[in-house]
């Protein structure tokens, strides 16, 4: 893949995002839950871009900043060079239409309320897509791209099948022309044999459509599947950047290693030495000190507890925040 | 096969009353548990795998639900035919469960300790101290770290796997011969996940009970299981020892869904994918329910419902036609028909 020459559409530079707790009384400290803290990356355009890690590792977190659900505490996010982080409200809105976001649950977050002709034409009517006239012909061409009947137009969300609401939520994210979709968990509630009819539908409009993907995942199988480039984060750090090849034959982070190994899998061939961590992922109101994992980590020196790891490059295509990954790659 | 059966389902029937008709979830389930083996159970949702485990037990809300016919062997003791009071002993004694969400199964505002406790004391008769003695005990069992002051706290307090590996203590309690592990580490994140994978199979080896593993995760079923029963519409479609089954997948359904699954290991174009979806459990086809997604479905799949049928040997069954010497019968006389 040669798309890192191209200029990036979507930029995150220096990103935190803090959540403040509530005091327990007057005189307890302010304590903050550092969700994202400092992560920098680029998205380039026509690729699929996947952030993974495990439950409170702020992939998530990160996907709201961007489309600014939340306000970032600090940090730039720059699309196609503008930065969206000082945009007023209307601004916001004419990008908001170049990003779109499709969540795990799409039941939630379709109006049960509105038919699903209605809710495209809402959309399409916020953006300006296209005078009232012309939708008629587009709703239809949307419904046959994600694969629903033209009469499923005049029916209500609970009518429809998790795989069948997936595809309206796709339906939803594709009518305002979007450039960059981010899927939030996208397929992870669906069963395998439907999660593999969205995942291909997904990819064939990547391909007809020429849009960007940036992937939030749990799932490390359909993350190879799906991903031009991944990105793994642990407790709001980024400690590892790679090319999919790259990062799943040569992981050079001791908890992407441990990540992969600990996939549970059918192929007899591929039974992997797994590496089991001791222990839960720390609380990231008071994360570790120096490197975030060493509380997990089987390799942790003296040097990890105090200092803290940069994101550095191992190869061109490779960037990892550890201070021993290479000695870590050659055993 | 001298193998010691421990738990025997045939022909397992749990069906629904509603409004829109009779559900009929489970619709003819028939599988076989030997002593120390792990048997998994999988499935897409709605294919009947959780209310079969939950008929194992007869925790089946009546109305609207009933087992309508079958057996459950026990021992050889049937549990479908047992009375309240026999069915209390069993519960946790013989048979026990664990679920896939510890939070919404645990007492909130009780320590974890007490509710451990609480359960030994049902079943055993033990002073409070002994069995408060043994609750600390068996979450040490489980690697639960620092567990005399965990038993004191109150399930919030704990993360998820910690949560899980309580679970797994009560469910341990009165060491049963049977877990029936409902989904467990769904909820968990991989890592977690790998954890508590290896404490049950560590825990199986150690007290040599058996376990059922209900899960819709083929990759799970591989890392654990012995013997594999894949459902589908209600129904135990194919029956094999685990190696086998995802060597050479017998039933079409279980070759779709497994060739459904994205490789981790390997790039791949395009992933293949069953069309159709499951058929509706208030109104089944005639035949083979499988047979409008099936790419190899003839007449005789619509006209008449397959069996579960023992193939070589009585470890393998399946319950397809393209399996039996019908099939090849019908082949001749197709290709006269069309050459």
């Amino acid at each position: 893949m040669s798309v890192t020459k191209k200029a990036p559409i979507l930029q995150v530079d220096h990103l935190k995002q803090y959540f403040p707790l509530k005091k327990e009384s007057l005189f307890s400290p302010k304590q903050t839950v550092k969700a994202v803290d400092d992560i920098s990356f680029n998205l380039y355009p026509g690729e699929t871009l996947s952030i993974v890690g495990e439950s409170g590792c702020g992939k998530s977190t990160t996907g709201r900043s961007i489309l600014r659900l939340d306000e970032p505490t600090e940090g730039e996010i720059l699309f196609n060079g503008t930065s969206m982080t000082s945009l007023r409200k209307k601004e916001l809105r004419n990008i908001r239409g170049d990003i779109q976001v499709i969540f795990q649950d799409p039941y939630a977050s379709l109006n049960p309320r509105q038919t699903i002709r209605k809710m495209l034409q809402e959309a399409m009517t916020i953006q300006k897509v296209m005078p009232k006239e012309q939708m008629e012909g587009r709703l239809l061409e949307l419904m046959s791209l994600v694969g629903l009947r033209p009469e499923y137009l005049e029916r209500y969300p609970h009518e429809f099948s998790g795989g069948q609401r997936q595809r309206i939520g796709i339906a939803r994210a594709l009518c305002v022309n979007p450039k960059v979709i981010i899927c939030d968990e996208a397929v992870s509630a669906l069963d395998v044999s439907i999660q593999a009819q969205i995942i291909n539908l997904l990819k064939s409009m990547q391909r007809d459509l020429d849009l960007t993907f940036l992937f939030i995942s749990h799932d490390l199988s359909v993350v190879r599947h799906i991903s031009d480039r991944v990105i793994v984060m642990y407790l709001g750090k980024i400690v590892e950047i790679a090319d999919k090849d790259s990062l799943f034959d040569s992981p050079s982070h001791p908890y992407t290693k441990a990540l992969l190994s600990a996939i549970p899998s059918i192929d007899e061939n591929h039974k992997r030495n797994r590496i089991i961590l001791k222990g839960d992922v720390p609380s990231p109101i008071n994360p570790p000190t120096g490197c975030r994992f060493h509380t997990r980590c089987p390799f942790a020196t003296d040097l990890c507890k105090t200092d803290e790891p940069l994101l550095r490059p191992l190869t061109e295509t490779h960037q990892v925040a550890c201070h021993f990954a290479e000695n870590l790659l050659s055993s | 096969m001298s193998k010691e059966v421990v738990l025997q389902v045939k022909n397992l029937k749990t069906h629904f009353t509603t409004s829109k008709g009779i559900a009929k979830a489970v619709d003819g389930v028939d599988f076989t548990l030997h002593k120390g083996e792990t048997l998994g159970i999988v499935g897409e949702s709605g294919c009947g795998k959780s209310i079969t485990s939950l008929s194992l037990l007869r925790l089946i809300p009546s109305p609207p639900g009933k087992i309508v016919a079958g057996e459950i062997l026990l021992n050889n003791k049937d549990i479908v035919k047992m009375k309240e009071e026999e069915l209390r002993k069993v519960r946790g004694n013989q048979l026990s469960m664990i679920f896939q969400e510890p939070m919404t199964s645990l007492n909130p505002i009780i320590p974890v300790g007490e509710q451990i406790a609480e359960t030994i004391r049902l079943h055993q008769r033990l002073p409070r101290k002994k069995a408060w003695q043994k609750a600390v005990d068996l979450l040490e069992l489980v690697g639960l770290p620092s567990p005399e002051k965990r038993a004191k706290q109150e399930p919030f307090q704990l993360s998820g796997g910690m949560r899980q590996r309580v679970m797994i203590a009560m469910a341990l309690a009165c060491t049963p011969e049977v877990l029936i592990a409902d989904e467990p580490t769904t909820a968990l994140d991989v890592t977690i996940q790998a954890q508590i994978l290896e404490l049950m199979k560590d825990l199986q080896r150690q007290i040599g009970m058996s376990i059922i593993f209900i899960t819709h995760d083929l990759g799970v079923v591989a890392e654990v299981c012995d013997q594999v029963a894949v459902m589908y519409a209600g129904q135990v479609v194919e029956h094999r020892n685990a190696k086998d089954l995802f060597k050479t997948p017998l039933h079409p359904y279980t070759q779709g869904l497994l060739r459904s699954l994205p490789n981790i290991y390997e790039n791949q174009q395009e992933l293949q994918t069953i069309e159709g979806s499951v058929p509706s459990p208030y109104d089944y086809p005639v035949g083979c329910r499988f047979a409008d997604r099936c790419p190899h479905a003839r007449e005789i799949c619509r006209a008449e419902a397959p069996d579960l049928l023992e193939m070589n040997n009585a470890e393998t069954k399946v319950r397809c036609f393209m399996h039996t010497e019908k099939w090849e019968a019908i082949e001749e006389k197709e290709e006269l028909v069309c050459p």
